[in-house]
């Protein structure tokens, strides 16, 4: 990649020209690498950029939408995937992309992500998982690991953390991935398999938050805590053969779950054909 | 083809449907929630029949973000609630207002507060339905006393959504929804209705949230004009700021387009004499309690009686009534309101009235309807 061919890089192609930057992400977040991964995936799948609607919710990864040249809706705390269910099942041509943080998706939206989920409605949510509320500073979130330090658990936090890849494969998602900024090309192949699959897709996405959760947690800077998604993350086809002793502060990535299930707008259009009289024998 | 009027035995829930279906709507997204939730039964059956789509979302919140997401794709949405659904929804509406996405909410009003009286009456959400959601925003609330109003509102409702692209809610009561009458409903052929408008100019000179027009030209997602929306205060790109100058344009405008408008907006129907002795106003089922004991005025006392129903209950009417008491004034010895709350429109009608009439009132919130004997007594000022 040669400096001076900046403006053929794929990700211009998609950069908003009446935007103005800079963006809001810190100098090392891992929020704008899977962003990246995201316009790469898309930008190999060659989506017509007017058929996708990017949706989000609020948090620093919800702002990711608003910096990428496509129709994009930044929408309420946590209900992300309510207008998404919204505009998929008003108009199922359109591809609709979800990127949503742990916090917005597992908390305060926790209820319509496991509804969605269970809808099966193909839709490809994106959590950008960094551990922590960032944006309000860096309190604790139920991804945050026990014995984490937040500006809500000076004492580090006591509660259990989900895991969002498990919690979605239980309510019905039918594709479920994990992956990391570290590790961006496997990230771009999950991405592109989670838009091309017919069905609720989840991809977490580990990203990383060192102004807000690895400064209080001995990982300071953006390479301390790349290193621990390196030295953390575990491939799928490896984790299996881990003995459950090393598995201990580790996490598996890949795509950890590919499921045929029944997609909404796919049986909402059956019910349209009911109701209309459509397929049924006319008699003469 | 012949004039197809609909002559039906119908309820005020299923009339709002059915208003619902002839202003175009073709998108529902609702959660169960007594007394309202015939809208949602009805319109389960009805939308696919009209390639419309229906859902049953997890929650009320949920329910109108997935009517909001929909509207953006260019279909008209409705949602219906009732007290605490209402209450969940109110983030939504305020979204709905900062992004000018057209939707109609039905809230059926039951006794509260909280979970409160759920198969009983009330008008305890006049207040909320205005100022429920935080921040300065102007909101269109309509209501309806009658099976036939809930359906002419219902178009109207969705009328005023598509023309100033906000959110519009009706507010009828328990008994007004759950409430039989014989209607007539004209052919759908022959209502005014009214479509948001698209943008025609190239995708490169649009500007989604452009302050020159006071109602943006909204494209649907997908159309080819890929813009940005936000609840959060937006610059005429829907890119947010923060910049004083079109935070202020922003403010103003969304406010405007309703406040400049209420001539338009605001209706109210007046009935009975033009030179009456006394003014009663009335709004949602107590309106048929009103009329009631007016009839039992006129068989017993030589009193003229002026009967006002309040058709728009936001923007309040201020002009109309204003005019109203200026007219009625040299007769009018009181003006007597009732509702089933503590005052929620009556301190609007003390505001515009300006001291010019003595008030009296007659307030009920115990899940009852409002008996015509009540009213009467009022009117009258007969004790028994």
């Amino acid at each position: 990649m040669k400096m001076g061919n900046i403006p053929d890089h794929v990700v211009f192609k998609y950069l908003r020209k009446n935007k103005k930057f800079p963006h809001i992400f810190c100098p090392g977040c891992g929020h704008g690498i899977i962003l990246g991964a995201l316009i790469r995936a898309i930008d190999n799948l060659k989506v017509d950029k007017n058929k996708i609607v990017m949706v989000s919710g609020i948090g620093c990864s919800s702002r990711a939408p608003v910096y990428s040249d496509f129709s994009s809706f930044h929408t309420l705390h946590g209900r992300a995937l309510a207008f998404a269910t919204g505009v998929k099942l008003a108009n199922p041509e359109l591809n609709v992309i979800v990127i949503t943080g742990d916090g917005d998706a597992s908390a305060i939206g926790g209820n319509h992500f496991i509804h969605a989920c269970r809808r099966n409605i193909d839709i490809t949510t994106l959590v950008l998982n960094n551990n922590i509320y960032g944006m309000t500073g860096g309190q604790y979130s139920p991804t945050t690991p026990v014995g984490g330090i937040a500006s809500t658990a000076p004492f580090g936090n006591i509660e259990k953390p989900f895991d969002i890849c498990e919690l979605a494969n239980g309510a019905g998602a039918s594709f479920v991935a994990r992956g990391t900024a570290f590790n961006v090309t496997a990230m771009i192949k999950i991405i592109e398999q989670a838009i091309v699959k017919k069905g609720f897709s989840v991809v977490e996405a580990v990203s990383q938050c060192h102004t807000a959760f690895g400064r209080r947690n001995k990982m300071k800077s953006p390479v301390e805590m790349m290193k621990w998604q390196r030295d953390s993350a575990v491939d799928i086809r490896a984790w299996d053969k881990l003995p459950e002793e090393k598995r201990t502060g580790k996490f598996k990535i890949g795509v950890l779950a590919d499921h045929e299930y029944p997609e909404y707008t796919h049986e909402y259009q059956k019910i349209i054909d009911r109701a209309q009289g459509k397929g049924k024998e006319v008699k003469k | 083809m012949a004039n197809k009027e609909r002559k039906m035995l119908l309820q005020g829930n299923e009339a709002c449907a059915l208003g619902a279906l002839d202003a175009g709507c073709r998108f529902f997204a609702g959660y169960p929630i007594t007394p309202s939730t015939e809208i949602a039964e009805k319109l389960s059956e009805e939308l696919p029949k009209v390639g419309g789509r229906f859902i049953q979302m997890e929650d009320e919140l949920g329910s109108i973000c997935a009517c909001i997401g929909a509207s953006a794709m260019g279909r008209k949405s409705l949602t219906s609630t009732s007290g605490p659904g209402f209450s969940l929804m109110q983030e939504g509406i305020g979204y709905a207002c900062c992004t000018e996405m057209p939707v109609v909410i039905v809230n059926v009003m039951r006794g509260g507060p909280s979970t409160g009286l759920p198969t009983a009456p009330a008008q305890g959400d006049v207040q909320q339905a205005r100022y429920g959601s935080h921040g300065d925003h102007e909101i269109i609330v309509l209501s309806a006393s009658t099976v036939a109003e809930c359906y002419h509102q219902t178009v109207r409702a969705f009328n005023l959504a598509e023309k100033y692209r906000t959110p519009v809610i009706m507010l009828i009561d328990e008994v007004v929804a759950h409430m039989r009458q014989n209607v007539v409903l004209p052919d759908a052929k022959d209502l005014e209705i009214i479509d948001r408008k698209h943008p025609q100019v190239h995708p490169d000179w649009y500007h989604p949230y452009d302050n020159e027009n006071q109602v943006p030209v909204l494209a649907d997602f997908g159309e080819g004009y890929r813009y940005h929306v936000t609840g959060l205060i937006h610059d005429e790109n829907g890119y947010p700021t923060t910049v004083t100058e079109e935070v202020t344009a922003f403010i103003m405008r969304i406010n405007r387009k309703i406040s400049e408008n209420v001539d338009d907006i605001c209706r109210i129907e007046y009935l009975g004499s033009a030179r009456p002795d006394v003014l009663v106003v009335a709004y949602g089922s107590v309106m048929l309690t009103a009329q009631e004991a007016i009839l039992k005025v006129k068989e017993k006392h030589k009193l003229n009686v002026g009967l006002v129903r309040i058709d728009t209950l936001w923007p309040f009417p201020d002009q109309l009534l204003d005019k109203l008491i200026d007219k009625v004034k040299k007769t009018c010895k009181k003006i007597v309101i009732a509702e089933m709350n503590f005052g929620q429109v009556y301190r609007e009608i003390e505001r515009i009235n300006r001291g010019r009439l003595p008030l009296d009132a007659y307030f009920q919130v115990n899940g009852e309807l409002i008996q015509p004997d009540a009213i009467y007594k009022k009117i009258t000022g007969v004790k028994k």
